[in-house]
Order: structure tokens, then C-alpha cells, then sequence
């Protein structure tokens, strides 16, 4: 570890607490319905959108209401992106004349957009026309993200109104999400984009003759408006397979840099926004703060293995830190950063191979995603999915002050308690055990790259990835069989789908409960004893599950690495 | 307060048949109640019948696999024991209850005078029957005194031996089936059937018989159910990722990581809790008609705490004596106790208490003075003596006023002159008054022959140590709210004193009952108590509704709390009693979760070592083999069960201390605890049973 890959830290998380307060202020006036800078233009647009959908901001819903319009807004998005994936080679935009995607892959390919996870089975460049890329990818980039930010926006309402039975309106939400916050700063950084160098064109790939004289095709097309909204939605999906470790999707420090803050910048301000709308912004500090000691112990850990390397490797004389898989531009700093970054919030993006990574480095993502992605999160879903556990954290430590448990007034009872646990659930379910059916199948061990403890790591790694709705992938793994498209697609669907109804559960129960006024008896939420509680919490609940896997995965490989053994 | 039925907790008459209890709860109907014990059990029978195969067929490690089916069958029973030691310290108390619901006989009243009476079984009244109840009998049910007055023993309810006053009309007149009537006679209107009396009740909640779960304790079942499915999920995995690594798991050892993983200690205290929380109460002699009222005590944000009774001491008490220029203190306090000394009332006692302690003059003899006393009446507000020709007078400012410039004197002559010379003496009286007014108290005109002497000041005493309680429940978040029929003046002096949070001055049934609807609209929990048939909407509105054992019929029914010994004060505990169970049951989850850290760090390693032998290194305890590890875990799991049966009866100690730092103090106890704790155990066991050579 050196000083200047702390300093870079250290500049890339105080960029990010600044956004907070401006952004979060910003967002809430989004979803509050105010009037920001940019209503004039877009306002009319927004009123257009509603008139055309038949509804109306003032129109709020049920929150049955609100999930059923969210599930089948998805369910159609699944399809249309089916039916593109399925239909490309007779569209239009496809000057590198793609073949239509295969059944499973086109299944698994639109799952995984719809979700937000864009895991890819397949290379972009190889595989996608400009069209699949533009309307079908690019398009569930941004609604992906803004159903997250809906769903969170409409929790956050749960316990700022006082009482009431509606939630918001999901087409509200989602519209505004998109029109409001993505497309704006979206639009700014692809210019931002382009102008460092990322490719922005409809047109043929390129060949090149290089000093050799052979010929090489060289990949281009609309990169710099998809790179925008893959990280600003913590989306991940690469233009190329290489993602952000490809020279024209990452050119340099600072588009790595403009990377890594808009993967955490939305996240980060709805703790602001949930802040503002309860009245008390040291409520989202507070979270914000648990959020922030699980990244920088992560940061820690990733960097200190990255940087310290591989023994075995010093043995021979190579000293340094592991730069095995990793970007010369980014260092060992970096691309620990980055991956931490990208696992910590449901991204999946990557500027290095995760799987080259030492076996404690990898481990860190494995265990950011685990958690369920709560440190920062996905937009939306980091938020939602960190209520979950503060939902568990105040029953729990709540019953202690000697009150029946409540958060921000709002009692927590049997039935938060039913869906908290209904969602914390899903996770262990979809990860360990389709991991387990993997582990000894025989046509799905034959996928992995890798014997021994690191190909058990792969395996555990994609199934992680898919039901945390990350995306990102250990590598080593093949995983373009009918048999890894299907479930990987069952747990992208889990992962999203059964946190979301269940918090939207609780979302609709909170807000018909009466706010009970704090006092000097009140579990007081917003300080570091909070921070503290939710982070144990965090750790317990959320990763003991995942110990002996782990054992046998990363830890086991570090083990028998120190002892000399290399897989 | 009778502490004195509290029973230790290492009793023997309770531990002896909760050993028994232990076993006939292992009735899977009664276990289902409980998802985590029940899922230990069922657990243990597939191991049980695993180790009885191995046992026909001669595999296995069956020395250790023999071990550890008997460990986990003893955290079963552990469980079923710590509920049977809770519910038998309730039976103790229903058993003594039982004896007084002995078959009676009543005598009731039949046709429309109601003259004559015929004997009946008591167990054959309805409600409605009127009966009479005569000096000697038992009181066959639950009724309401339609007249006739009595004293009655009430010794079997309460504990208390002195006899209770219990009369038609007026907040007295409810008496309890299996009572004693000492003296005189009542006609009694029987409100409850046989069965389900005031004993029959209490014997049912002090029993757990028809304990129901709490609200909260549903959610909290829910949740460890819930971890129980995740730890499931951890462990039913294991198998297929160690066959990958091309190692395989026995059964048992599986099956003892997912026992020590899931929440089995606050599994199988959970009941005991909560019996225990009741059984506080009861022992406490407050008796609450469920358990979630009990939760709604710990969460109670305003308490409405009647001011007589409870704030101050009672009645008024006379504290000085303020004489006007040209009077001496002794002459003032010398008449005024000649005033008072037929006065019986306990202002008039407290009059010549005063001048007694303070001016050394002694209480005189009525008679031997040849007085005459002149009672009260509501036409004069004055009362006083005549002697020797002489008259004093004492009584409210205005009507001694009155009196003194209205001439009518016995004695005296010149009442012109007295009065033109007294008009500063007036200004200079009412002057006085207004002070002591202000001030929250009473003031009491002292005249002698037409001359005003000075003002006696009676004053409401506020109870000794009041003031630190309610500093106390501030500290707790509660707001205390003082209810009095003074007017205004009165009661902001009292509640200045008694260091109250606000005070509902001239206060009617009506205006508490809206006091109460507009707290709870703010979402806030409200407590009374109350003992007045006018009490009932309130204490029905009130979320802890607390009703005096003396009170009527209505507010006992209106209230989901009764207290025994009808002491307002105890409020102020039943809140600390509800903190304490909740409390309780979050400090064991806690721990119990907590605990989960170290068990892995002794079962992982012991489990993998066959295949990955570096996985040695997360045996950081140091435990002797992978045999032992396991051992030690199950057996810590067990016994810890043991070791918390005590405090899961006792209850943590609540603390009034801000909600902040009560945490701080409870995480860092049961959590860092929670996380330290089985790290020694767990050493310790291993290093016992490696010496004994168990395996």
C-alpha cells in the first residue's frame, strides 16, 4: 500500500460526500414534486409522459397497487428485450451484421438488464447490434435503475408521512427518476465522456493493420452514452466484454475516476434524500455512516492483499503487489477501489479481473454482495435493501431501551417482521443453493476454469453476483449453458423481485401507522451507536450465513497459497 | 407491597416437578408452539434414529455420535425446563389462590322484597342474582355491594390481613368471590358466572394456562424463525460444496453446527420470558389481564397520576400559622388550636398537631374548659369554639371577614370602631391569603372576638421522594401529567413542587377522557389509574388502564390491570416491569445471535480439517480435536440455557438512565458479551472434557 493509493481513496470518497448534500437536496425535490432549474424544460415533457399513460401525479397508490404496476412494467420490459435480443438480425443498426441471440441467452441477457444485474454471458461486440445495444440495453440501464430509485423513494415515504394508506405512484416515480435525475446528469457525461476519449458512433467497425501487417477489426459504437447510465444506474453491462477495463470504455485515471463517484453518487444522496423527507438528516448520515465503515474496512482489505501480493510470486524474485488481471493505468489501488466500488453497490461493472485478484482481494466483493449490497447499493436498491436490515437491527437491539421496537416513530411488528425476514432470505436462497446443485453437477463443474477452492470461488462468485443483481463476474467461468443461463437468470429474478415486493410490503404497513413522537425513551437512530449496532447487524445477519462457503472458497485458497499451492 | 410471596428461584418445590414438567413437554403439540425448540427436536429424533441404525449395524463413531444425540435432547429439555421452573413459580401462587375458591354456600334472595333468602351452591349462581352476605360468610362471586356496608377480609387476594370497608354506592363497592365478611352485612348483586370469578382469572394468567402471545413476541418468533430457515440454508449446502472439495460430512456433525447456530437460547427462554414479566406483576400484586397490556406498559410515553393519593399525601395539612401586625405567632397558633380541637377532620388534626410540634402548646381538654364547639356548616364555612365568654372562629378568608365586620358578636362591643380600625388589618389579612393562594395553598382566617388574628396555612404535602421518581421517568422519556380537581393556582404550585411535567387543573371524567383521546391522536401511550366508576372511559381508553382493588365493578372491568393494593404509586413500577420484560427478551436475542461467532470458529474448522487441514488456523481457541470442538460447542449451547434460566426469570435489571445509554450499556453487556462469552465457554468445555476423556 502506498500513500498516494490512500490519498486517491481518500479524494474519491470526499468527492462523493460532497454530492451528497447537493444531489440529495436536489432528488428530493424530484420526488417531492417541486420545481427545480430544470423544470422548464422538462416539466411539460413529464406532463406529456403522464397524459399519455393515462395517470397523474396526483393519482397515488396502494402499495399492491404500486407492486403490481412496478411487476408488470418489468415483465414488459422482459419481453420487448426478449424480442429484440431474439430479432436483431432484422432490425436495423447492425453494421456488423449480429446474428440473433439464442433462446436461453436472450432469456438470461434480458433478465439480467430488467434487473439491474447486467451479467453478461455473452461479449458485447461479438454479440450485440448497435440497435440491441441502444434501444434494448441502454433503455433497461435507465428504467432499471429509476423502478430502484421508485422503490426506495416510495419506503422513504413510508416513514416520513405521518399516516395515510398510499405510498406514491409508481409511474410517477419512475418517470421522474428518469427524466429528472439519470437523463440530465446521463447527458452530461457522455459528453464528458467523449471529450477523454470514449468512442460515440453509428458507424462499422473498424480494421486496422498493425506493425505486423495483420489485420484487426477494431470494436466501435455508441460506447460513451451506454458507459454513462451503466454506472450512473449501477447497471454494469459493458459496451465491450472487456467493460471498464477496455482502453475505449476507461480511457484513463479520470474517466476511472468520473466512474467510480457516479457508481456511488445516487446511492449515496437517497440516504440524504430519506434524511431530508423524515425531517432529521443525521437519520441518513447515520446510514450512510454504516454504509461507509463496511467500504473502507473493504477498501482495506481489498487493497492491502491487492498491494501486498502474492508470496509465492516474491519467492521468485517478483516483487510488488498482484497485477495479475489488473489495468497498468489504474495500479493496484485502483482497481481495488473499483472493485470494491462496484461490488458495494449492486454495479458489476469491472476495470480488472476479479478472479486474478488474490484470493482475500476477491473475497471482499464476495462478501459486499452477500451482504446484499447494502454498503451504498444499487440506486434504490442499496437503500431498500439496507431498511431490511435496519428493520432487523432495531427489532432486535429496539427491544433493549425497554419499548416495543420502532424506527422514526413507525412501530416495527409481526408483519415487517414476516417480510424483513421473507427478503433477508431470499438471498441465502438463491445464492448457496444453487451453488450447492452447481458444486456437483457434473455439466455445470465442467464450466468452471479453475480446479480446487478458486473454481468453488467462480462458481459461488456468478450465483452471488446474479442474485445480489451485481453482474459482475469472477471470469474463469463459462457460463453461456442452458444450464447457467437459466438459473443465473431464476436468481436475478429472486434477488430483485422477492426484495422488492416484501419492502414494498412493509413500505405499504408502515405508512398507515400513527408516528409516535421521540422522547428521551426513544432508541435514537441517527448516532454512532446506531452506526455501530447496524454495521453488527450487517455482519451477523447478513454474512454469517455465508462463513462456510466462504471457508471453502476464498479462505481455504489463501490458506493453502501460504502453504504453497496455486490453483 | 408484599415482596415477602416472592419465592427464590433456586427453590426446590419449583425445580423438583419443573424436572418432570421437562419431559411431559416434550408433547410435540405443546413443542410446535415453540418453531426453534421444535425444530431442535425434530432434528434430534432424525439423529436419534441415525445413531440407533449405526448402533444395529455397527458404524460410525458411536461413542461420540451417542454424545452428542444426548446433548442435543438435553437442549430440548433445558428448554422445556426453564418454561416449567416459570410456570411453576405461578402455580405456587394459583395453588394458594385455589384454596380459597372452595365450594360455598349463599344465601340468595328471592322475590320482589327480597326478604327471604334460600341456600344455594355458590357455583350455581348467575349473574344479576342478588344475595346476602352476612358477618362470617364467604362472598360466593364476583359482585357489586347493593347495600349495606361491611368490613370484609380480603387477605386472600391481596395478602393484606386488615379488614377493607366495603359499602353500596361510592367507589367501594365492588367485593371478589372467596373474600371474608367480618362484620355486618351486604346485599350483593353477583357480576360474574361461576368460573369466571376475579380468582378464577387470576388463577388462569398467574398459571400460563391461557397465556397467549404477545404482539411483540409473535414478530420476535417470527425472526428466529426466520434465522432458523437461514442457518438451514447454511448448513444444508455444506454437504454439496465439501462433496465438491471431495470431502464428505457426517450427519451429526451437521446436524450439531445447525443447533448451535440457531437461535436456540432465546428459542427456548422466549416463554419463560414472558411468564416470568407476568408473574413480576402478580408478585408485585398488580394483576394485568394480558400480556400485551404489559407491553404497553414498557412503551407508555404519558402518565396521568391522580394528585391525592399519589403526588401529595392526601388531604391538607396545616404548615403554618401567619399572623397579621400586632399578633404574636403564639397567640395566633394558641387560638386557632382551641379552634380545632373538637374539629376531627384531618385539616382541623393537623391544626393542633402543628401547634403542638411547633409552639409547644399542648391539645387542652374540651370539657374541662366548659367549651362549646361550633361545628361547620356549609351556610357558615366557620367552624370554632366558645369559653369564657370569649369566641373564636376559624374558616375560609371571606366568611370569617364576613363574620368579623357583620357584628354579630357574641362578646364584643364596639364593632364601628373594630372595624374602622381593622380595615388596614383586612387589607393587610387579604394580603396574606393571595400570598398563600398563590402559592398553591389554603388559607384559614383565625378570628377571636371579633378580632382577625392571622391566616392558618394549609397546605397539600407532597409525598416524600416524588419528585426524584418523576425525575426519574423524565430520564425514561415518560411525561408525567397531574390529574386534581384544585383550580388552576392550586395545581401549578403542587405541580411546580412535585415536579411534574404538565397538570389537568379541575379536572372532570370528561375532560380526563379527552386528555387521554388527544395524547394517543399525537400517537402517544397513555397509563391512569383509576378506582371511581367515572374512572371506566378513561381507564378503557387509556392503552394501561390501571384499576384500584378497591374500586367498583366498572373500573375494574374498564382497566386491563388491577392493583391488589390499590397504591397509585405503583404505576410508576408496572412501567419499569413492562421495560424489564422487553428488555429481557431483546438482551438474550442479542446474545443468543451474538454467540453464533465463536461456535463457528469451533465447528468450521473441525469440519473441513479432513479435507483442507489449513483450515486448522481458524481454530483460534485452540480446542483439542475436531471431535472435541464439536462437543464443546453442543454442550456450551446447552448449559447456556441453564446459566440464563435466572436472569430470563429475574430480568434485566432496567436502569432509568436515557434510551441511548441504556443501549450502550445492553449491547456492550449481551452483544460484546454475546460475542466473548462462548469463546471461554466453549475453551473451557474442551479443556474439561478432553481431561475426563470423553472423547
Amino acid at each position: 500500500m502506498t500513500l498516494n493509493g490512500w490519498l486517491q481513496i481518500l479524494v474519491f470518497c470526499g468527492i462523493v460526500l460532497a454530492l451528497v448534500k447537493p444531489l440529495g437536496a436536489y432528488m428530493t425535490k424530484v420526488f417531492s414534486g417541486e420545481r427545480t432549474f430544470l423544470s422548464f424544460v422538462l416539466a411539460p415533457v413529464e406532463r406529456g409522459l403522464y397524459a399519455l399513460a393515462g395517470t397523474s401525479e396526483r393519482e397515488e397508490q396502494h402499495w399492491s397497487a404500486y407492486a403490481f404496476s412496478m411487476l408488470m412494467f418489468n415483465l414488459l420490459g422482459v419481453l420487448l428485450l426478449y424480442a429484440i435480443l431474439r430479432l436483431q438480425a432484422v432490425l436495423p443498426l447492425n453494421p456488423a451484421g449480429m446474428a440473433a441471440v439464442p433462446p436461453e441467452l436472450s432469456f438470461n441477457t434480458a433478465v439480467s438488464f430488467v434487473t439491474n444485474t447486467n451479467w453478461q454471458n455473452y461479449g458485447g461486440e461479438s454479440t450485440m447490434s448497435y440497435l440491441t445495444q441502444m434501444m434494448g440495453l441502454s433503455v433497461q440501464n435507465f428504467i432499471s435503475a429509476a423502478t430502484g430509485m421508485a422503490i426506495a423513494v416510495a419506503l422513504i415515504r413510508a416513514f416520513s408521512r405521518a399516516s395515510g394508506k398510499a405510498i406514491g405512484n409508481f409511474w410517477v416515480d419512475m418517470i421522474r427518476s428518469t427524466l429528472y435525475i439519470l437523463l440530465p446528469i446521463c447527458i452530461v457525461l457522455t459528453l464528458v465522456y467523449v471529450g477523454l476519449g470514449v468512442p460515440q458512433t453509428f458507424g462499422p467497425y473498424v480494421d486496422a493493420t498493425t506493425l505486423e501487417g495483420a489485420k484487426q477489426t477494431i470494436a466501435l459504437g455508441p460506447v460513451a452514452s451506454q458507459l454513462a447510465v451503466k454506472m450512473l444506474g449501477t447497471n454494469g453491462g459493458g459496451f465491450f466484454n472487456a467493460n471498464s477495463a477496455h482502453p475505449f470504455e476507461n480511457p484513463d485515471a479520470i474517466s476511472n475516476l468520473i466512474q467510480m463517484v457516479s457508481i456511488f453518487a445516487i446511492g449515496a444522496a437517497l440516504t440524504n434524500v430519506f434524511g431530508r423527507m423524515v425531517g432529521n438528516q443525521r437519520q441518513g448520515w447515520a446510514i450512510l455512516g454504516a454504509m461507509g465503515v463496511l467500504f473502507i474496512a473493504g477498501v482495506a482489505v481489498t487493497y492491502w492483499a491487492e498491494a501486498a501480493g502474492n508470496p509465492l510470486m516474491h519467492a521468485f524474485g517478483l516483487q510488488g503487489g498482484n497485477m495479475e488481471g489488473k489495468e497498468v493505468r489504474f495500479g493496484t489501488a485502483m482497481s481495488s477501489l473499483f472493485a470494491v466500488i462496484t461490488t458495494a453497490a449492486s454495479c458489476g461493472a469491472v476495470n480488472a479481473m476479479h478472479g486474478s485478484f488474490t484470493a482475500l482481494g476477491g473475497l471482499i466483493p464476495l462478501i459486499n454482495m452477500q451482504l446484499g449490497e447494502v454498503i451504498v447499493g444499487g440506486v434504490g436498491a442499496g437503500f431498500y435493501g439496507i431498511v431490511l436490515f435496519i428493520v432487523v437491527a432495531v427489532f432486535v437491539a429496539g427491544l433493549m431501551v425497554g419499548r416495543t421496537p420502532e424506527y422514526l416513530g413507525k412501530k416495527i411488528e409481526a408483519k415487517e417482521m414476516k417480510m424483513a425476514v421473507l427478503a433477508v432470505l431470499c438471498l441465502p436462497l438463491a445464492m448457496l443453493v444453487f451453488a450447492a446443485v452447481a458444486s456437483v453437477l457434473p455439466s455445470a463443474v465442467a464450466s468452471i476454469g479453475t480446479a480446487g477452492p478458486h473454481g468453488f470461488s467462480e462458481i459461488l462468485y456468478a450465483y452471488t453476483s446474479a442474485a445480489a443483481n451485481n453482474g459482475s463476474a469472477f471470469g474463469g467461468l463459462t457460463g453461456n449453458t442452458p444450464w447457467y443461463n437459466i438459473t443465473l437468470g431464476i436468481g436475478m429474478l429472486a434477488g430483485r423481485f422477492l426484495v422488492i415486493i416484501p419492502a414494498l410490503a412493509i413500505a405499504g404497513s408502515l405508512v398507515t401507522k400513527k408516528k409516535v413522537p421521540a422522547s428521551a425513551g426513544t432508541f435514537p437512530t441517527d448516532g454512532p451507536l446506531f452506526v455501530g449496532l447496524l454495521v453488527g447487524t450487517i455482519l451477523i445477519v447478513g454474512g454469517l450465513t455465508f462463513f462456510p462457503a466462504l471457508a471453502l472458497g476464498p479462505v481455504v485458497e489463501h490458506l493453502v497459497m501460504i502453504a504453497g499451492q496455486t490453483f | 407491597m408484599s415482596q415477602s410471596k416472592s419465592a427464590s428461584i433456586l427453590d426446590s418445590r419449583i425445580l423438583i416437578p419443573a424436572i418432570g414438567g421437562a419431559f411431559t413437554k416434550l408433547d410435540p403439540r405443546a413443542l410446535a408452539r415453540n418453531p426453534v425448540m421444535f425444530v431442535v427436536a425434530t432434528v434430534s429424533v432424525l439423529t436419534t434414529v441415525l445413531f440407533l441404525r449405526d448402533l444395529l449395524t455397527g458404524g460410525g463413531d458411536l461413542g461420540f455420535s451417542f454424545q452428542i444425540n444426548v446433548w442435543l435432547w438435553f437442549t430440548v429439555l433445558f428448554a422445556n425446563f426453564a418454561e416449567a421452573v416459570a410456570e411453576g413459580r405461578g402455580k405456587a401462587q394459583a395453588d394458594s389462590l385455589r384454596k380459597t375458591r372452595t365450594e360455598t354456600q349463599a344465601k340468595l334472595l328471592s322475590g320482589s322484597d327480597r326478604a327471604k333468602y334460600t341456600m344455594v351452591s355458590g357455583t350455581s349462581l348467575k349473574v344479576n342474582d342478588v344475595v346476602i352476605v352476612e358477618a362470617g360468610d364467604i362472598i360466593p362471586s364476583d359482585g357489586e355491594v347493593i347495600e349495606g356496608v361491611a368490613s370484609v377480609n380480603e387477605a386472600a387476594i391481596t395478602g393484606e390481613s386488615a379488614p377493607v370497608i366495603r359499602e353500596s354506592g361510592g367507589d367501594r363497592s365492588a367485593v371478589t368471590g372467596g373474600t371474608q365478611v367480618l362484620s355486618d352485612w351486604i346485599r350483593v348483586r353477583i357480576t360474574a358466572a361461576a368460573g369466571s370469578t376475579f380468582i378464577d382469572r387470576m388463577i388462569a394468567l398467574v398459571e400460563g394456562a391461557e397465556r397467549q402471545k404477545t404482539p411483540n413476541e409473535i414478530a420476535l418468533n417470527i425472526l428466529l424463525a426466520g434465522m432458523t430457515l437461514i442457518f438451514v440454508l447454511a448448513t444444508a449446502t455444506i454437504p454439496s460444496f465439501a462433496a465438491y472439495a471431495g470431502g464428505s460430512i457426517p450427519i451429526i456433525v451437521l446436524v450439531a453446527l445447525f443447533v448451535t447456530l440457531i437461535p436456540t437460547t432465546i428459542g427456548a427462554l422466549l416463554s419463560a420470558i414472558g411468564i416470568a414479566g407476568m408473574d413480576r406483576l402478580v408478585r408485585f400484586n398488580v394483576l394485568a389481564m394480558s400480556g400485551r397490556a404489559v407491553e404497553a406498559a414498557g412503551d407508555v410515553d404519558t402518565l396521568l397520576l391522580d394528585k391525592t393519593g399519589t403526588i401529595t399525601l392526601g388531604n391538607r395539612q396545616a404548615t403554618a400559622f401567619l399572623p397579621v401586625r400586632g399578633v404574636t405567632e403564639q397567640e395566633l397558633a394558641d387560638a386557632a388550636q382551641l379552634a380545632s380541637l373538637a374539629d376531627e377532620t384531618p385539616e382541623g388534626r393537623s391544626i393542633t398537631v402543628l401547634a403542638k410540634e411547633k409552639y409547644a402548646i399542648r391539645a387542652r381538654d374540651m370539657a374541662s374548659l366548659q367549651a362549646t364547639f361550633i361545628p361547620f356548616t356549609a351556610q357558615t364555612r366557620m367552624s370554632g369554639v366558645d369559653l369564657e365568654g370569649s369566641s373564636i372562629r376559624k374558616g375560609a378568608v371571606d366568611a370569617v371577614l364576613a363574620y368579623v365586620s357583620s357584628g354579630s358578636l357574641p362578646v364584643s362591643g364596639n364593632v364601628a370602631i373594630a372595624a374602622g380600625v381593622e380595615s388596614d388589618t383586612v387589607r393587610e389579612l387579604r394580603a396574606i391569603s393571595e400570598e398563600i393562594a398563590k402559592a398553591g395553598a389554603t388559607p384559614l382566617a383565625v378570628a377571636r372576638d371579633g378580632k382577625l388574628l392571622g391566616i392558618i396555612q394549609l397546605k397539600d404535602i407532597v409525598k416524600g421522594g416524588i419528585s426524584e421518581r418523576f425525575s426519574e421517568l423524565r430520564r425514561m422519556g415518560i411525561r408525567t401529567v397531574m390529574i386534581t380537581g384544585d383550580n388552576p393556582m392550586t395545581a401549578a404550585a403542587i405541580a411546580a413542587e412535585a415536579g411534574v411535567d404538565d397538570f389537568l387543573a379541575q379536572a372532570t371524567p370528561e375532560m380526563k377522557l379527552s386528555l387521554i383521546r388527544e395524547e394517543q391522536a399525537k400517537g402517544k401511550l397513555v397509563a391512569m389509574c383509576g378506582d371511581g366508576t367515572n374512572d371506566a372511559p378513561a381507564l378503557a381508553q387509556a392503552d394501561v388502564g390501571v384499576a384500584m382493588n378497591t374500586g367498583t365493578v366498572a373500573a375494574r372491568e374498564a382497566g386491563n390491570m388491577v392493583d391488589l393494593d390499590s397504591d397509585p404509586t405503583k404505576l410508576i413500577e408496572i412501567v419499569e416491569i413492562g421495560k424489564q420484560l422487553l428488555m429481557t427478551r431483546g438482551a438474550l436475542t442479542t446474545f443468543s445471535i451474538a454467540n453464533d461467532i465463536a461456535k463457528y470458529f469451533a465447528i468450521i474448522p473441525a469440519m473441513f480439517l479432513a479435507f483442507y487441514p489449513q483450515l486448522g488456523v481458524l481454530n483460534i481457541m485452540g480446542l483439542a480435536t475436531p471431535q472435541s470442538a464439536i462437543l464443546s460447542a453442543i454442550i456450551f449451547n446447552a448449559l447456556i440455557i441453564i446459566a440464563l434460566i435466572p436472569l430470563s426469570l429475574r430480568g434485566v435489571k432496567y436502569r432509568a438512565v436515557g434510551a441511548g445509554a441504556l443501549l450502550s450499556r445492553n449491547l456492550l453487556v449481551y452483544g460484546l458479551g454475546g460475542i466473548i462469552v462462548p469463546f471461554v465457554g466453549i475453551k473451557a468445555i474442551d479443556m474439561a472434557i478432553t481431561a475426563v476423556g470423553l472423547v
